[in-house]
């Protein structure tokens, strides 16, 4: 049995309050689903995370919320767009690396929501804005 | 007393619980609040409790450091309690362990940290 998509919602990120949107939607689906506790904090603060890049770095955006099953285990993907300054791939290296910093957060963000998830995906280019993909499967 | 985050004064000390999500707006009253009534009370000690976040993420770890170097730099110690063990695992897996930040696991174990920190001084 393949991938599903079960459900998707689109969320904006255009002020600081649509962060903690971004946060509780990933909860309440990570719990719905049956993650545990430490799961579900990491998903949420992986969301967190990323969710302030695209707001404090990307100058706003959106977060998607996916509600995967791949049939024996249910996943949350989310996937963060923003249409900001982007990244060159040295750039990006040294942010996954947990070094850099264009702002405040970047690069301990980037480097630290990797290690909270089970899939992460980076697509940036410089005035190409960046969109980054988490996914986070139940364990069992 | 700007912001919605109550700051108590109890015995020799102050103690705040952050009950709110803190946005860049709150955190930057909530360290104003935090250093006005250190300077107003002559507080010795500021037990700072999160035990009712579920979350926290670098952005708020930051906050919380940055009130406690604020407060260090007025000559009051201050100990972070209270974190959830979803917390701690969390923050420490993206490399961001708080070092430097004093913990206790409650508030009575943090008043007691502020207590021997006085006597080792």
């Amino acid at each position: 049995m393949g991938l599903r998509v079960l459900d998707a919602v689109e969320l904006p990120i255009r002020y600081e309050a649509n962060i903690a949107e971004v946060r509780r939607s990933a909860r309440a689906l990570a719990q719905s689903r049956g993650f545990d506790s430490f799961a579900t904090a990491a998903l949420t603060t992986a969301a967190s995370e990323l969710a302030r890049n695209v707001w404090v770095h990307g100058g706003g955006g959106s977060a998607m919320v996916e509600d995967l099953s791949d049939g024996q285990r249910s996943g949350v993907r989310m996937t963060f767009r923003d249409s900001g300054p982007g990244m060159s791939a040295a750039d990006l290296e040294r942010a996954l690396a947990g070094g850099f910093s264009t702002a405040r957060s970047l690069g301990l963000g980037l480097s630290g929501t990797r290690r909270l998830v089970d899939e992460f995906a980076v697509d940036t280019r410089p005035g190409g804005g960046t969109v980054v993909v988490i996914t986070k499967w139940t364990r069992f | 007393m700007g912001g919605p985050i109550p700051i108590l004064k109890v015995g020799p000390n102050l103690l705040t619980t952050i009950h709110v999500e803190l946005t860049d707006s709150i955190a930057e009253v909530f360290q104003q609040d935090v250093l006005r009534a250190i300077e107003r009370t002559g507080a010795g000690g500021l037990v700072i409790d999160i035990s009712v976040l579920e979350e926290v993420d670098t952005y708020v770890a930051r906050v919380l450091a940055d009130t406690g170097r604020m407060a260090a730099l007025m000559g009051t110690r201050s100990v972070l309690v209270g974190m959830r063990p979803e917390v701690a695992a969390t923050l420490v897996r993206m490399g961001y362990g708080m070092e430097g930040v004093e913990t206790a696991l409650d508030v009575d174990r943090g008043i007691a940290r502020l207590a021997s920190l006085k006597e080792n001084r």
